[in-house]
């Protein structure tokens, strides 16, 4: 029962969409009133029945429902309740119903916070997210519906595959789709602003927060996904280069450099063709991204089913969203003019070569992730492209990105004196290069990739301090009430700049000076591992909710005094029979202990890892900090006017 | 015009990549091809299922385009691609053995009296020593073997009739 009305919902939650995009992009195009509203009324019904359905897929698992195939492939009754809701999103089927759901509710927010824009501008925005919209719903429901039933039922699922069942499998995907999909509205404002033949400084100051809120998203995202992965596969990496996520990764390169050039368009009216081309090439990608995970056409952790047909399917939709997008942009763009001129030295000029690093990075990483698929298509063999393509073609390329980065906060727009500008930087430098030199110095060993490394997060540090204070110098009241009337766009861009110099921090130390050891190790064995010394303890066994499990007890001492007591696991789930490795991590701010349990080797001894990693944990904080940066930028009241004011700060 | 043509880049890179997609769709990336492809079959000296004091051998072969088909009792695939192989078997164009794989004669035999059997003979490889030797890496798999023993093809998984239909028969009809 509750299936089949997930079933009519979505049904009728595409019907809504055609009059969506119907009714807002003839009334647009007419000036029809009444039709534009119809538009905006049928896209909060697209909304509601596609929350429905949602809400039915999620009643199905909490019911344990297995008369659905969906259900009965990704759940069992065993599975503790918060991974049987997480399991809406455990496979194909669900996670595309979770991406219509995110574009529903994107389109929502749109229909409330957008009452401000003028009317035609809104409906063709809401009709182009009505157009992507209808794309989904049609492919959920031809081929890959989640309410399809199996008859007759079976007594009970397959059970969540095990590496999902993780509190990791309850945020991230949602929170990533949120950002991926987020783009969508940027996406819209390219579409309609091309549509309508203007673009205007209000359109980028419309775009702004929208974009920034996706970014966020996107960040926090990918961080999570990051984080999941290190302390779950159990062999401490934090980032793989696989082909899924750079799928979300490249989105995030594009979405920042649109973050940056939709600043210049509105404080200065310029790049304006380049920002609409990076809104539509930020949500090409989340949309090419989701094409190389559903379609399988490459291989990937993340791969679930494949099935030709789908991939077939969501290829003609790119054809279809990328390309008319494309084919607008071509004939709209030789009628917008290129706006204000800048010097070579200027905040614009750092800012667009910036901008050209961030799409040139996500190029190589694009170029990286597909390379195998357009040697495999030549006909030239198979071969896969790992981490060290990656690492060496990536790190160079966003190098100069860095040092830009520091200057850019100080450039002025239009024109800057470059001599001025290193006169005022030359402190911050040579400061910096004595550290990056002396600090890995002070931490044992002295490594070149690490001076790099720590210079560039240390010029991104002095530079956003020098600025900082430079600010408040110039301030007429008490320091506290100056931070907090200081705009909130320039606190927000200190803030995730300095997040980026935590994040570099984080990826240097741990590449640089992390401790791995495999042992063979029995209980009543200690292991020294990087100045701790780790003791098996013992082995005992533990019953979970749907698993079994043996628990290994490690006290970690160093210099004789008690550290921490780390139990990592080994698991068995019952249903799928299949082994997990539930690593124990005792995070800290300067080092993480890690040690995860290998293959039992004998009755007694087990193999077992154990990893020091210095500040990994900055990696996640840094990420974290850039997401808090994009909020406080948001917070910034220029967001919540309705006309343009004059009083615009000359920030970024 | 000429602006024109600058706009239209991006739309450009976008039809190369679709349609490097488009092809990338029919290729299966898991697909690895086998190092023995055109690389001599491996001897094997097997007994024949039903009958133990009797060998099964390549040399028999010699001289014939032929199929190798590993397969086992216990292997649900091996079930699905059954019928297609009987009936392949009755119109009689390409011998058929079967390499029944890490099994016991009689649930082997079991299999064929229930389904039928496809094969001109089944050899009887309980250690699976053979298999080693052939690089089988899930069953079933099939090796189309030429009249000089060399192996010419290998099919993973179950045959399709797409693949017996666009793979296999052209190649044994041109062997």
């Amino acid at each position: 029962m509750i299936p089949d009305l997930g079933n009519y919902a979505l049904i009728l939650a595409l019907l809504l969409a055609f009059a969506q995009s119907g009714f807002s992009l003839t009334g647009a195009a007419r000036g029809n009133v009444v039709f534009m509203g119809a538009g905006t009324s049928a896209a909060v019904g697209q909304f509601l029945f596609t929350g429905i359905a949602f809400l039915c897929l999620g009643y199905s698992f909490y019911a344990n429902d297995f008369s659905v195939l969906y259900v009965a492939s990704n759940s069992n009754s065993a599975l503790p309740l918060q991974y049987r809701l997480a399991a809406i999103w455990g496979g194909h089927e669900g996670s595309m119903l979770l991406w219509t759901m995110t574009l529903a509710l994107w389109t929502f927010a749109v229909t409330i916070f957008s009452r401000n824009l003028p009317q035609v501008f809104r409906a063709r925005l809401i009709g182009t997210m009505g157009l992507v919209t209808i794309g989904f719903l049609t492919f959920i429901l031809f081929t890959s519906n989640p309410f399809e039933r199996l008859i007759p039922a079976v007594l009970d699922g397959r059970d969540l595959n095990p590496l999902l069942q993780d509190p990791g499998m309850v945020f991230h995907p949602p929170v990533l789709y949120m950002g991926y999909v987020g783009f969508s509205v940027a996406f819209g404002f390219a579409i309609a602003a091309l549509l309508g033949g203007e673009l205007t400084p209000e359109w980028a100051r419309w775009t702004r927060p929208w974009t920034t809120v996706a970014w966020m998203f996107l960040t926090v995202g990918i961080a999570f996904g990051s984080k999941w992965a290190y302390y779950e596969l159990g062999w401490g990496g934090w980032w793989f280069w696989d082909a899924v996520e750079n799928a979300s990764f490249m989105p995030w390169l594009v979405g920042t450099a649109l973050i940056h050039s939709l600043a210049v368009t509105e404080k200065r009216d310029a790049f304006k063709l380049w920002t609409v081309l990076l809104a539509i090439i930020a949500f090409s990608l989340s949309l090419l991204g989701t094409f190389l995970v559903r379609s399988g056409v490459l291989t990937s952790v993340h791969a679930f089913a494949t099935d030709p047909r789908r991939g077939l399917f969501i290829l003609c939709l790119l054809m279809l969203v990328i390309g008319g997008a494309l084919i607008l942009f071509a004939i709209r763009a030789p009628r917008v003019g290129l706006g204000g001129k800048f010097g070579m030295v200027s905040r614009e000029s750092f800012l667009l070569t910036n901008n050209v690093i961030m799409v040139a990075a996500a190029g190589s990483v694009m170029l990286g992730t597909l390379y195998p698929l357009f040697v495999d298509a030549l006909g030239m063999g198979k071969i896969s492209v790992g981490p060290p393509y990656f690492d060496t073609v990536f790190v160079p390329v966003v190098m100069p990105a860095i040092f830009l980065m520091g200057l850019a906060i100080f450039a002025r727009w239009k024109n800057s004196d470059l001599k001025e500008l290193l006169a005022k930087l030359k402190w911050a430098f040579v400061a910096s290069v004595l550290m990056a030199v002396l600090i890995p110095v002070m931490m044992g060993h002295w490594r070149p990739l690490v001076s790099v490394g720590l210079l560039g997060s240390l010029w991104i540090f002095t530079t956003a301090l020098i600025s900082l204070r430079d600010r408040l110098k110039r301030r007429t009241e008490g320091l506290a009430s100056h931070l907090i009337h200081m705009s909130r766009a320039y606190l927000g861009m200190i803030v995730a700049h300095i997040g980026v110099a935590v994040f570099i921090v984080g990826v240097t130390l741990v590449k640089g000076y992390e401790v791995e050891q495999d042992l063979r190790m029995a209980p009543g064995d200690v292991a020294e591992v990087g100045g701790y010394a780790f003791r098996f303890d013992e082995m005992r066994q533990e019953v979970g909710a749907n698993y079994t499990s043996a628990v290994g007890h490690f006290s970690v001492t160093r210099h004789g005094s008690p550290v921490t007591v780390l139990e990592p696991e080994k698991r068995i789930y019952v249903v799928q029979n299949s082994p997990m490795t539930e690593a124990a991590i005792s995070a800290g701010l300067v080092n993480d202990l890690y040690v995860s349990l290998g293959e039992p080797l004998s009755d007694q001894a087990w193999a077992v890892r154990i990893y020091i990693k210095p500040f990994v944990q900055w990696i996640w904080a840094g990420c974290l900090l850039m997401a808090a940066g994009g909020f406080l930028a948001l917070l910034d009241p220029r967001y919540r006017r309705k006309v343009r004011g004059d009083a615009a700060e000359g920030q970024v | 015009m000429k602006p024109m043509l600058k706009f239209l880049f991006p739309l450009a890179v976008l039809v190369v990549l679709l349609g490097f997609f488009a092809v990338g769709l029919k290729l299966d990336p898991r697909e690895v091809p086998s190092p023995l492809v055109n690389k001599p079959a491996p001897k094997f000296h097997l007994p024949k299922l039903g009958n133990p004091s009797e060998f099964v051998t390549t040399d028999d072969m010699l001289g014939k385009v032929w199929l190798l088909n590993v397969w086992a009792s216990w292997c649900s695939a091996c079930r699905e691609e059954h019928p297609l192989l009987v009936e392949m078997s009755r119109r009689g164009e390409v011998p058929l053995v079967g390499l029944d794989y890490k099994d016991t004669d009689p649930e082997g035999q079991a299999v064929l009296s229930e389904g039928g059997n496809p094969y001109s003979v089944v050899a009887t490889d309980a250690d699976g020593r053979v298999g080693i030797d052939y690089g089988v890496y899930g069953v079933p798999e099939t090796y189309v073997i030429d009249k000089a023993g060399i192996i010419r093809y290998k099919q993973i998984g179950p045959i399709t009739e797409e693949a017996l239909r666009e793979k296999i028969m052209p190649l044994v009809k041109g062997l």
